[in-house]
C-alpha cells in the first residue's frame, strides 16, 4: 500500500533535459514541482571529475552512466513473427540514467530540423506524388511548423550556448553556415569551435566538390558563456571524452551545466533521485491524472498527487508508462488500430573509415570534441531531388570525428588480424593517419507499420511488470538511402586524398547488438489527429489533458539530424502552452 | 477545541506582553528590516545556525578556536534556551561588551570586540529582527574547553589586552563611502576576526591587520591591498566578489563561502562596494618572496599540473573569470600558509552559489590519486610558478591529509 505525500501542483518523471526544463519553466511561472528520478543525483566535480572522467573502460565498455539491464531491460524482435528475446548488454543504443539524463553524456550535436521535416507527409506527396511513398510507410506530419518552434530552438541555442555558424539568419544566407537550415532570428552565442586538421581538409575538399560543408553546430563551448540563467560554462580542452562522458570541465551543456544551478535555487521545486515512477495514476473517469505512484531505493512505495503531470523519461519508457497506466489504446499492427507504441523508429547510421599516408597526413585524432567537424546538408530531408533515386529521407554526412580513444578509435585497414603483433603494428602505423567519423553519415529512419514497441507478453521486469517490446527492422527505403549517403561520403575522403576508403554500410537486418545513436524516437507521437497520434501539437495527451508527454517519443518519424535540438525546442513549446493557455484554462488544449 | 484555542491565543499574548516590556523593536517593520539587514551584515548565521538545518540561529553549531571548541548558543527568542526573557541590556551588553547575562565574560569567539563598533539603536534592532524568528527550544552546552581554559575569570585579563570599548567613529578627512565600508568592515561585518593575525592569547595582532590567519583548516588571506596578494584586483573586483562569491580572479568556498552565501551576497550593492572601498585602502606588506623550491619538485609538480589541473585552470593558471580560480592571482595561494592550497587538492572545494552566480562550480578531490608528495609537488608548483611563495614539504602534505581525514567539516 502506498504512502500517500502531500499534493503538488506538478510532478515531472524524469530530470534529463526536457524535464529540467520543464520544471525550470514551470516553477518559474509560480507553480510548487516535484521531479521524481529513477538514477542518482550527478554533479559534475565530483560525479565524473576530469581526474578519472576521461576512463574509457569505465564509462564506454562498461557503461557507468547508464541504465543497468539488470534494473530494467527490454526484449527485441526484428519480425512480428519472432519471439522477441531480452537485452542482456545495451548495443544499438543506451538507455540513460540518473539526473541530467541523455543530458549528461551525449555529444552536444545540437540541430534544428528541416522546416520541410514538420510537414513531412504533405511535404513529399505534394513533390513526388502519394505513390511515391512505400505502401507499409507511416509517415505523418507534425503539427506543429519550424516557424512556430524557432523561437524555442532559440532559447535553448542560447541556454546552451551553442558554438556553430549561421546559415541563415531571417532569410538571409550567411557565407560558411548551412544554407539548407530554415531561418533563424539570430546567430549562434557562440562562435564555432576551432577545427582539427582532419576535420578542415575534409571542408576543404567538400568545398572543392561544389558542397557547401560547415562546423557542427555544438554545445561544446568555444568559449566562456555565461547563459540567460546566469549559469556559466567554461571553455572546451577537446580532451574527446564527450559521448558516453560526463564533462568534468563544464565546458558540454547539460542540465547539470546549464538549467539545474538555477532550477536548484528555486524554493518551489524539489527533486527526488533514486526513485522509479511505475505508474501514472487515473481517475475512475479515465480523464484525469491524478499523480504518479513511485518506488524508491529502499522499496517503499510512494503515492504522489499532482494536478499537472510532465512524463518526461527517454522515448521507450514514456511509451512504457503510457501502456502501463491504461492512458490512450495500445497500437494494434495487424488491425492498424491504437495509439501508443505505433511510429516508432530509430537511426541509420553508417561510416566511412579512410587511411591516408602516415608520410603525409598527422591527424592527431585526440584533437577533438562531442560534436566537432564540417558537415554537408546537401542530402538531408529533401535537400535534393529524390525522384531519380527510388528512396525518401536523408541524413547530414560530416568528418566529425569525436575522439581518438584507445580502446574504440583504433582503426586498421581491412584484412588486419582482429589481435596480436599485426594487429598492433597496424594499429601504430595508422592511428594518426586514420579517420574514423564518429558520425559519419547520420540518416533518418521513417516509420513503418511493423515497426513499433508494445508490452511483451513473457518478460517483466523487478516491479513484475511486463517489459517494452521492440520489434524493428529496416526496411528498403533506409537501406537504399544509406548506401547512397555513404557513397556520397566516401567520395569526399578520396578527394581528400585517402589511400584507401573502407565503406561500413548499414544493412538489415537491424543488429540490436550494434551501436548506432541513441536516439530513438517515437511511440508516443505528437499530431492533428487523436486517431493516429497520442498527443497533440502541444505534447498534451488526447486523452488525459493535464499530461504532457516530452522527448523524442513525439517525434512521428526520425529526421536525418540528432534530436536533442527539437526534443528540447518542444519543451520549450510544450511549456509555452501551459503557461500562456493550459494554465489559465485547464483542459484539452484542442478540440478534435 | 474551541476553549483550547484560547487558551493558547492568551499565552501567546501574554508572551508577546512580555517581549513588549523588553523590546518594542518587533513592532516596528523599520526596525526589524533594519535589524536583518545588520544580522546579515553581522553574518550571525554563519555560527548560530547548523549547516542545513530547518531551525535558523538555534545555535549548536561548533565553534573551533586555537584553544578548543566552543558551540554557538540559541539566539531564537526561546524563553529557557535562547534569549527569549533577555532585557534589551542584557543583549546589548553580551553583543557590544562580551558580558553574559550572569555577569560572566564571553570567549571572543563572538566577536564583540567588532560589534561594539555598532550603535545601541543597531543592537536593538537586531534584536528586533530575533524576535521575528522563529523560537526554539535547544539547549546547548555552549563551552566544551578543557580546563582551565573552561574558567571564564580569565576573559577579564583578555579583555583588558584586546578589546577595546567604543562605538564607530567617522573620520571627517574620508569619504562618507570610506566610512561606510569602514564601519561594515570594522564593526557588523568583523572581517579582522578571520583575516587578522592573532596573538597566542588569541587576541588581534593589532599592527598587522588583516594580514591573515589560518583558522578551522582555512586560510583567510591577507587582504590588505597596495602590495599584497589582492593588489591586482579593483574596487569592484572585491565588490563583485562579495556580493556574488565569484570575479575575475576568485571563487570563493569553505568558509568565506559561507560568509558570502549568508551574509555578503545580501548587502547592498552600495554597501560591498564600501566595504571594497574601505579595504582597498588597507595598506599592507608585500609577501616575502621565496624561490628555494626544488627544480626537480617544481618539474615533478608541474606535469602534475599539466595532466589534472590545466584543462580547467589553463596551462597558465589563469582560470575562466567567474567560474575557474585564477591561480597566478589566487590569495588563498600566493600565501604563507599552504593549508587551504592542500585542502583543495586533497578534498576538493565547493565554491558558492549565489543569485547573481548560480552555477556554484566545484572542485573534484585528488587525494585519493596523489600520494604525500605529488600533492606537495604540484601544490609547491602552483604557489611557486607564477608567484614565489614558500614550497610545501611531503610532511606538511601528510599532516592536512591526516588532519582532514580527522575533520568532519
Amino acid at each position: 500500500m502506498a504512502r500517500k505525500l502531500p499534493r503538488k501542483d506538478v510532478v515531472i518523471i524524469g530530470l534529463g533535459w526536457t524535464g529540467s526544463i520543464m520544471a525550470y519553466e514551470l516553477a518559474d511561472a509560480g507553480l510548487d514541482v516535484i521531479a521524481i528520478e529513477r538514477g542518482p543525483w550527478r554533479n559534475t566535480a565530483t560525479d565524473y571529475p576530469p581526474g578519472y572522467a576521461a576512463d574509457e573502460l569505465r564509462y564506454r565498455i562498461r557503461h557507468e552512466l547508464f541504465l543497468s539491464p539488470g534494473q530494467t531491460t527490454f526484449t527485441f524482435r526484428n519480425k512480428m513473427s519472432e519471439a522477441a528475446l531480452p537485452i542482456r548488454s545495451w548495443g544499438a543504443f543506451m538507455p540513460p540514467n540518473g539526473v541530467g539524463g541523455g543530458g549528461v553524456h551525449w555529444n552536444a550535436e545540437t540541430w534544428r530540423f528541416l522546416p520541410s521535416d514538420f510537414v513531412l507527409k504533405t511535404h513529399l506527396t505534394e513533390r513526388y506524388g502519394a505513390g511515391f511513398l512505400p505502401g507499409d510507410m507511416t509517415i505523418q506530419d507534425w503539427g506543429v511548423t519550424y516557424d512556430e518552434l524557432e523561437p524555442h530552438y532559440d532559447r535553448f541555442e542560447y541556454l546552451c550556448g551553442t558554438s556553430g555558424q549561421a546559415g541563415n539568419i531571417k532569410g538571409t544566407i550567411m557565407e560558411g553556415g548551412n544554407p539548407f537550415e530554415g531561418p533563424r532570428s539570430r546567430a549562434y552565442p557562440n562562435p564555432p569551435q576551432d577545427q582539427p586538421f582532419g576535420h578542415t581538409l575534409f571542408g576543404k575538399a567538400a568545398r572543392e566538390l561544389g558542397y557547401k560543408p560547415f562546423p557542427q553546430p555544438s554545445g561544446n563551448m568555444s568559449r566562456p558563456y555565461q547563459n540567460p540563467l546566469g549559469v556559466r560554462l567554461g571553455p572546451c580542452t577537446y580532451c574527446g571524452f564527450c559521448e558516453w562522458f560526463g564533462c568534468g570541465n563544464y565546458s558540454k551543456a547539460s542540465p547539470q551545466t546549464t538549467v539545474l544551478p538555477a532550477l536548484v535555487r528555486k524554493p518551489n521545486f524539489t527533486a527526488r533521485d533514486n526513485s522509479e515512477v511505475t505508474r501514472i495514476n487515473i481517475d475512475s473517469s479515465g480523464k484525469r491524472a491524478t499523480g504518479v505512484t513511485f518506488v524508491d531505493a529502499s522499496g517503499d512505495e510512494w503515492e504522489q498527487p499532482a494536478d499537472l503531470v510532465v512524463l518526461s523519461a527517454y522515448t521507450i519508457f514514456n511509451v512504457q508508462l503510457l501502456l502501463l497506466s491504461g492512458i490512450g489504446k495500445a497500437y494494434d499492427p495487424a488491425a492498424n488500430t491504437g495509439v501508443v507504441g505505433r511510429n516508432f523508429t530509430h537511426q541509420t547510421i553508417s561510416d566511412v573509415v579512410s587511411f591516408f599516408d602516415p608520410e603525409k597526413f598527422v591527424f592527431n585524432p585526440f584533437i577533438a570534441s562531442g560534436a566537432i567537424g564540417m558537415c554537408i546538408d546537401e542530402f538531408n530531408g529533401d535537400n535534393f531531388d529524390h525522384g531519380p533515386h527510388g528512396f525518401v529521407g536523408g541524413g547530414y554526412v560530416g568528418q566529425v570525428q569525436t575522439n581518438g580513444r584507445p580502446i574504440e578509435t583504433t582503426p586498421v585497414p581491412p584484412g588486419t588480424p582482429l589481435w596480436g603483433a599485426a594487429w598492433k603494428k597496424a594499429v601504430k602505423d595508422n592511428y594518426q593517419s586514420a579517420i574514423k567519423p564518429g558520425t559519419g553519415v547520420h540518416g533518418s529512419m521513417y516509420s513503418y507499420r511493423d515497426v513499433y514497441v508494445d508490452l511483451d507478453p513473457t518478460y517483466k521486469d523487478r516491479f513484475n511488470r511486463p517489459l517494452v517490446r521492440i520489434t524493428m527492422d529496416f526496411h528498403d527505403n533506409e537501406i537504399k538511402q544509406n548506401k547512397f549517403l555513404t557513397d556520397k561520403f566516401a567520395e569526399i575522403f578520396q578527394a581528400m586524398g585517402a589511400r584507401q576508403v573502407h565503406k561500413e554500410y548499414r544493412k538489415a537486418p537491424y543488429d540490436i547488438t550494434k551501436y548506432q545513436t541513441t536516439h530513438l524516437c517515437g511511440g508516443a507521437i505528437m499530431g492533428t489527429d487523436p486517431g493516429t497520434s497520442a498527443l497533440n501539437r502541444y505534447l498534451q495527451s488526447w486523452d488525459v489533458p493535464n499530461l504532457f508527454v516530452l522527448g523524442a517519443s513525439a517525434f512521428p518519424q526520425n529526421a536525418g539530424y540528432n534530436p536533442t535540438g527539437t526534443v528540447a525546442a518542444l519543451a520549450y513549446w510544450a511549456a509555452d502552452a501551459i503557461r500562456s493557455k493550459y494554465l489559465k484554462n485547464p483542459g484539452q488544449l484542442i478540440n478534435a | 477545541m474551541h476553549r483550547a484555542a484560547q487558551i493558547a491565543l492568551v499565552i501567546l499574548t501574554l508572551a508577546a506582553g512580555i517581549g513588549e516590556a523588553t523590546s518594542a523593536g518587533s513592532q516596528d517593520f523599520a526596525a526589524v528590516e533594519r535589524g536583518r539587514y545588520l544580522a546579515n551584515a553581522a553574518d550571525c548565521g554563519s555560527c548560530h545556525t547548523v549547516p542545513g538545518s530547518d531551525h535558523p540561529l538555534s545555535g549548536g553549531r561548533p565553534i573551533e578556536t586555537p584553544f578548543g571548541t566552543l558551540v554557538a548558543p540559541n539566539i531564537t527568542s526561546d524563553r529557557e534556551t535562547g534569549i527569549g526573557a533577555w532585557s534589551d541590556d542584557e543583549f546589548d551588553a553580551a553583543v557590544r561588551t562580551g558580558m553574559r547575562r550572569d555577569g560572566k565574560r564571553l570567549y571572543p569567539a563572538m566577536p564583540f570586540p567588532y560589534f561594539a563598533r555598532m550603535t545601541r539603536e543597531d543592537i536593538k534592532d537586531i534584536r528586533a529582527y530575533l524576535e521575528t524568528v522563529e523560537p526554539v527550544h535547544n539547549p546547548v552546552k555552549v563551552n566544551q574547553l578543557p580546563f582551565p581554559l573552561n574558567q571564564r575569570m580569565a576573559m577579564t585579563v583578555w579583555d583588558k589586552l584586546y578589546f577595546t570599548p567604543g562605538e564607530f567613529m567617522e573620520r571627517s578627512d574620508k569619504s562618507k563611502q570610506w566610512n561606510r565600508g569602514a564601519y561594515l568592515v570594522e564593526g557588523p561585518g568583523h572581517c579582522g576576526a578571520c583575516h587578522t593575525p592573532k596573538t597566542a592569547l588569541g587576541g588581534d595582532k593589532s599592527d598587522k591587520r588583516f594580514q591573515g590567519y589560518t583558522l578551522q583548516g582555512w586560510v583567510a588571506p591577507d587582504i590588505t591591498s597596495g602590495q599584497g596578494p589582492l593588489a591586482d584586483w579593483s574596487a569592484d573586483d572585491l565588490a563583485q566578489y562579495l556580493k556574488t562569491g565569484h570575479n575575475r580572479f576568485a571563487a570563493a568556498a569553505g568558509l568565506m563561502g559561507e560568509v558570502v552565501e549568508l551574509s555578503t551576497s545580501k548587502l547592498s550593492d552600495d554597501d560591498t562596494k564600501a566595504m571594497a572601498a574601505y579595504l582597498k585602502d588597507q595598506s599592507g606588506p608585500k609577501p616575502a618572496a621565496d624561490s628555494s623550491a626544488d627544480s626537480h619538485v617544481m618539474a615533478a609538480g608541474g606535469a602534475i599540473y599539466q595532466d589534472l589541473c590545466a584543462a580547467c585552470h589553463k596551462s597558465d593558471g589563469t582560470g575562466v573569470p567567474n567560474l575557474i580560480p585564477n591561480l597566478s592571482h589566487a590569495a588563498t595561494v600566493n600565501t604563507g600558509d599552504p593549508t587551504t592550497v592542500l585542502r583543495v587538492i586533497l578534498q576538493g572545494a565547493q565554491s558558492v552559489a549565489t543569485d547573481k552566480e548560480p552555477t556554484g562550480p566545484a572542485m573534484p578531490a585528488f587525494g585519493w590519486q596523489l600520494n604525500d608528495a605529488q600533492v606537495a609537488a604540484v601544490a609547491t608548483y602552483v604557489r611557486n610558478h607564477w608567484g614565489k611563495a614558500p614550497p610545501v614539504s611531503e610532511d606538511e602534505a601528510k599532516k592536512e591529509r591526516t588532519a582532514l581525514d580527522a575533520r568532519t567539516n
